[in-house]
């Protein structure tokens, strides 16, 4: 098997165009049009020459082998490694759920940081990179900060990094290691979140997602592509995730839709399934009023990495959402923790109290009709159960320690 | 006096200022205040209905408007209102 060779090019960053009124703007570290303030996405050059399956197929198992699809000319040169994580076949799973087929997208395998953020930051730092920024930072509920931290320690950035000071002690931890400077926020994400908005205006660093979101987003159209490769080069039915922001379902959509603009896969988008918790819904109930407005909300769940109460990608996700033909589910936190129990006892992954609400809410949407027994079904695990043990701690029996005595195995037996 | 922090996207509308003194006892007034000397201002803080425009999220000091009033929350003397772009994070 051979790697398909191009001409290696200087990276760059694709200019940027506004996703509200449409004018077109440089290339740069921004993330709202100077006009109107919308959404900035990269412009991709529609003539360019895509590559066919077999060379997709022959390239290295990373998440660059799409690179065509992703906001640069030339090659990559940061965060080589990520992408390409399992997609795994979870009969036991499927069969709870009472659908055809399941699988799980395992995320929460991910490298280098166990949470599907490792695809956005491999994007975001490409066009740090590109853009000659030595300083790097987020705004995060723990994932995020997590992979920023991780991809700066090995790529040589100066990382800042902005968390809400009650995050879980595994995720501030697994952020701490790496040595960036760690803020802890008195508040929300929304605070935090409002704050890095402001530091990115005035400091000009690289705020992954906020001043490099335009080139950030782009990374999870790289799940979508996964997907369909590992199918087989086809498309499932139907497809859950985990919402937040809203990003990551509004860039499934956008990364099936292009391997169908593509030929690489055929039929239709895969319908998207968008799963909250209870405690902070507003893309959830965005879907189910069926108007244009967030209504954003105070957070009060266990799912910490879904606590955003003011989702700024939730219009576009409600729209995949609603015109994909799928639906919504928001579930509260007794159903989080037996989510995350049921996805472990029936395919030995752990996953996060993300991971919980994903596969609660696919139960939910199951007894609700909305998933069929006929359905082929990816659920998106995007991150790690070992980041969020406090979780389950409270649900798990453990029994009294015994002396190391065959006898007591054997009454143990009895029991 | 209030004050009003603007993002540099907007400052172009507002001769290079960053921040405003206004005039007001509620965001609304404050608002008004602000853009009757800088009326390009007008179409980025409310829609043609008057509503928030969907693109910037208006602050209170830490708080968002929505939570507590919306245009109609009381200002005092020292409050800041800071208008931030939606378009950001998750």
């Amino acid at each position: 098997m051979t790697t398909a060779v191009r001409p290696t090019r200087a990276l760059a960053a694709l200019p940027l165009r506004c996703a509200s009124c449409r004018r077109d703007h440089e290339a740069a570290p921004a993330h709202v049009c100077p006009s109107c303030l919308g959404p900035l996405e990269p412009v991709y050059d529609a003539d360019r020459e895509l590559p066919d399956r077999g060379e997709i197929a022959a390239r290295p198992r990373s998440l660059w082998r799409y690179r065509e699809w992703l906001p640069f000319t030339g090659r990559p040169e940061r965060c080589l490694n990520a992408g390409w994580t399992p997609l795994i076949d979870a009969p036991r799973l499927a069969s709870a759920l009472g659908v055809s087929r399941c699988l799980v997208k395992h995320d929460a395998g991910s490298f280098p940081s166990l949470s599907f953020k490792d695809r956005v930051v491999a994007s975001a730092f490409n066009a740090a990179h590109a853009f000659g920024l030595t300083v790097v930072g987020c705004a995060s509920t723990g994932n995020l900060a997590n992979a920023v931290a991780a991809a700066a320690a090995r790529e040589g950035f100066q990382a800042w990094i902005f968390i809400p000071h009650d995050l879980e002690p595994a995720k501030v931890a697994a952020s701490a290691i790496f040595g960036p400077r760690l803020v802890r926020v008195r508040g929300t994400y929304d605070d935090v979140n409002r704050l890095c908005a402001q530091v990115a205006d005035r400091f000009g660093w690289g705020i992954v997602n906020v001043n490099l979101r335009a080139y950030y987003g782009e990374g999870s159209k790289t799940a979508a592509f996964e997907i369909a490769e590992q199918l087989g080069w086809r498309l499932p039915d139907a497809v859950v995730a985990p919402m937040a922001g809203g990003s990551l379902v509004t860039k499934l959509s956008k990364g099936f839709g292009e391997f169908l603009s593509a030929r690489l896969v055929h039929g239709v988008t895969p319908r998207l399934y968008g799963a909250q918790a209870e405690g902070c819904a507003p893309i959830v109930r965005l879907v189910e009023r069926g108007d244009d407005t967030i209504v954003p909300v105070k957070p009060a769940t266990i799912a910490k990495s879904l606590a955003i109460g003011n989702p700024a990608d939730g219009r576009t996700a409600s729209h995949a959402i609603r015109s994909s033909g799928g639906w919504a589910a928001a579930v509260n936190d007794l159903e989080i923790v037996e989510g995350i129990r049921l996805l472990a006892e029936t395919t030995g992954i752990f996953g996060e109290t993300a991971a919980g609400v994903t596969v609660a809410a696919a139960r939910a949407l199951a007894r609700a009709g909305r998933l069929t027994p006929d359905d082929e079904v990816v659920l998106c695990i995007t991150g790690n159960g070992l980041k969020t043990t406090e979780a389950v701690a409270g649900a798990l029996t453990l029994s009294e320690p015994i002396a190391p005595r065959l006898s007591e195995v054997a009454a143990l037996i009895k029991t | 006096m209030p004050i009003l922090s603007l993002p540099s996207v907007l400052t172009p509308l507002t001769g290079g200022e960053h921040t405003i003194p206004a005039v007001g006892t509620t965001v609304s007034e404050a608002l008004d205040d602000v853009v009757r000397r800088f009326p390009a201002l007008s179409p980025r803080l409310r829609d043609e209905n008057g509503e928030p425009y969907p693109f910037v999220t208006i602050y209170l000091n830490d708080e968002d408007i929505r939570f507590i009033g919306g245009f109609d929350a009381p200002v005092q003397p020292t409050d800041e209102l800071s208008v931030v772009p939606a378009v950001a994070g998750g």
